[in-house]
């Protein structure tokens, strides 16, 4: 499989990264690439093996449904690029 | 004051509680190394002021004769690390001036230990190089250069900052991440040791996330000794990452032993591969020689999957860094991108403006990996190939206790010599499968090339097995004799 122009401006898209013209014509072949090396993996005869999802065995925890943290709305904002009212504030959404 | 920074950890320890010097003289001493050493670009941010903090607390400690392992020991401390109040961005113009209001859990065992901190070191973007020519600071410069020489060479990558900063005697040690190699690769790179644990053992939390099935902090000193000592204060259980191991962590320093008995060390077949120089291979058959010396045998194991495990890292890591790297929209902290009209767009123009070349790239792989239609034949394949390589090891350490095999393929290189994303890959080979398979794995130096630049061994151990590694890596370490250090140009 090989990605083209289009289908890299479409991932750029779905990755929310504003990209030129040039710069995807930059990537498909860096891109391509990349995935040609990765897709020796298909030589893996894969059957009947589970994909690893947990690398050390462990079971997940439960916690006690207690509030554990709050009350620290400035700290959490004192980091925002624009900060309004004790609220997040971005470009208008709804017109 | 000088011969303060060329002391290891344990040795500082011990003068400290002895009263041969204070930890002020000490804190001092880094602090006036640091300031000096500004050319090789380790740090992003200097905190004198936190190190003479700590070592004021340690005087007094010592003065009421309880001292903590690291009381008064100046740290440095790789910018992936959330610390409260100081600057935390690792290495990317996108978290530019972020300022965390916590401190990551094992900075936070650390100062429990008594460490103070020097300052932030320098690191790939995102830990996402093997460089540190991706940081948004410029790159790292290592504090080695080949004989007769003056070409600035990298100390490899990500935990470069904190590799060019204990070689040069500007950190008595440093907290590296390792995801791919990050520890292990610059620590062979710069003459130095360098320990990543088995996953879990050190908390994630307040640690920028990477990939995070694979994302494992560790220690980087001058000595195995130190590395155990440091490994000791860092690791723990913590409620705050799911992830963590619930288990006590274990006397790694008190059981040191290089006494090496009855345990057997594997040599994997697979790992002799083409293209790399002799004398790496040179100095793994020594590594054996070495080991035998120390009382343990040798026999060869297969690890069958070996050519598979970078194809696999390079799609799992960066599927988990798109994921991870979500968050990073101009919202809530770090860059914004400012006279665009819609929410989307001011998301893609930041997110544009505040990623470097390589962060891009991994997350337009790991969004392409995980898009519709693709996810099995990329994502899913390489979870089950991932399953394969977990197996092979489960497989060798039935026949031995220890693997031993080169760092990495090279000595370090220039900085701008490689250009090729997929030849910068490679220089993750023999790291990248301890990684996938969540195992402890460390580096130790074990001599110069023919250059005068250092090249590292590497051990791999089983799950929870960290003090065997350590034990063949001190084997190592009393036998290889590497005392060499860069000579001071800058």
């Amino acid at each position: 499989m090989s990605v083209s122009h289009e289908q890299v401006r479409h991932i750029a898209k779905l990755a929310r990264i504003a990209m030129s013209e040039e710069e995807i014509e930059r990537l498909v072949p860096e891109l391509n690439n990349i995935l040609g090396w990765v897709e020796q993996l298909g030589e893996v005869n894969t059957d009947g093996v589970e994909p690893l999802a947990t690398v050390i065995d462990q079971k997940l925890r439960l916690r006690d449904d207690a509030v554990t943290d709050g009350n620290i709305r400035d700290e959490v904002l004192a980091n925002a690029p624009d900060a309004q009212h004790g609220f997040f504030a971005v470009p208008k959404v709804i017109e | 004051m000088s011969e303060l920074t060329s002391k290891t950890i344990a040795e500082l320890h011990d003068g400290i509680r002895s009263g041969e010097f204070s930890a002020r003289e000490v804190a001092e001493a880094y602090n006036a190394a640091v300031e000096a050493a500004r050319t090789l670009n380790a740090y992003t941010v200097e905190t004198p002021e936190d190190a003479l903090a700590a070592a004021e607390v340690a005087d007094k400690a010592r003065a009421n004769g309880d001292l903590p392992s690291l009381a008064g020991i100046p740290l440095g401390i790789k910018d992936l690390f959330a610390t409260r109040g100081v600057n935390s961005t690792a290495g990317s113009r996108i978290l530019k001036d972020f300022k965390p209001p916590y401190e990551s859990t094992v900075t936070a065992n650390l100062r429990k230990a008594g460490a103070g901190m020097l300052g932030k070191l320098n690191m790939d973007e995102f830990a996402m190089g093997s460089s540190n020519e991706t940081s948004t600071y410029g790159p790292v410069i290592s504090p080695w250069r080949r004989k007769g020489s003056n070409m600035g060479l990298t100390p490899g990558g990500s935990s470069g900052g904190s590799a060019a900063a204990v070689a040069a005697a500007i950190a008595p040690g440093a907290t590296g991440t390792d995801t791919g190699g990050s520890i292990r690769q610059p620590a062979a790179f710069t003459g130095i040791c360098g320990i990543k644990p088995t996953y879990g053992r050190c908390s994630r939390w307040g640690i920028v996330s990477f990939a995070s099935s694979l994302d494992q902090a560790g220690p980087m000193a001058k000595s195995v000794r130190d590395c155990a000592i440091l490994l000791e204060a860092m690791a723990g259980f913590d409620p705050k990452d799911s992830t963590s191991l619930d288990l006590p962590v274990p006397q790694w320093e008190a059981n040191l032993t290089s006494d090496l008995k009855g345990k057997r060390v594997g040599i994997p077949k697979e790992y002799r591969i083409d293209g790399v120089p002799g004398e790496i291979d040179a100095l793994w058959d020594r590594g054996i020689e070495w080991l035998k010396d120390a009382g343990a045998t040798p026999v060869e194991i297969s690890l069958p999957h070996t050519k598979y495990a970078l194809p696999t890292y390079y799609i799992i890591a960066p599927a988990e860094a798109s994921s991870n790297l979500a968050r990073y929209d101009g919202v809530r902290y770090g860059l914004r991108v400012e006279g665009v009209k819609t929410l989307d767009d001011m998301y893609a123009a930041t997110r544009a403006d505040g990623f470097g070349a390589e962060v891009k790239r991994r997350i337009m792989i790991g969004t392409y990996v995980l898009s519709a239609g693709f996810y099995d034949a990329y994502f899913t394949k390489a979870q089950r190939v991932r399953a394969l390589i977990k197996q092979d090891f489960r497989n060798a350490f039935e026949s031995c206790d220890v693997i031993l095999t080169p760092t990495a393929p090279s000595a370090a290189f220039g900085i701008g010599e490689t250009t090729d994303p997929l030849a910068m890959y490679l220089n993750d080979v023999f790291a990248v499968p301890a990684s996938l398979a969540g195992l402890p794995a460390m580096s130790v130096p074990g001599g110069l090339d023919e250059q005068g630049l250092p090249l590292g061994l590497h051990l791999i151990g089983n799950e929870l097995d960290e003090q065997t590694v350590l034990n063949a890596g001190l084997a190592i370490e009393e036998r290889a004799g590497f005392t060499a250090r860069p000579e001071k140009w800058w």
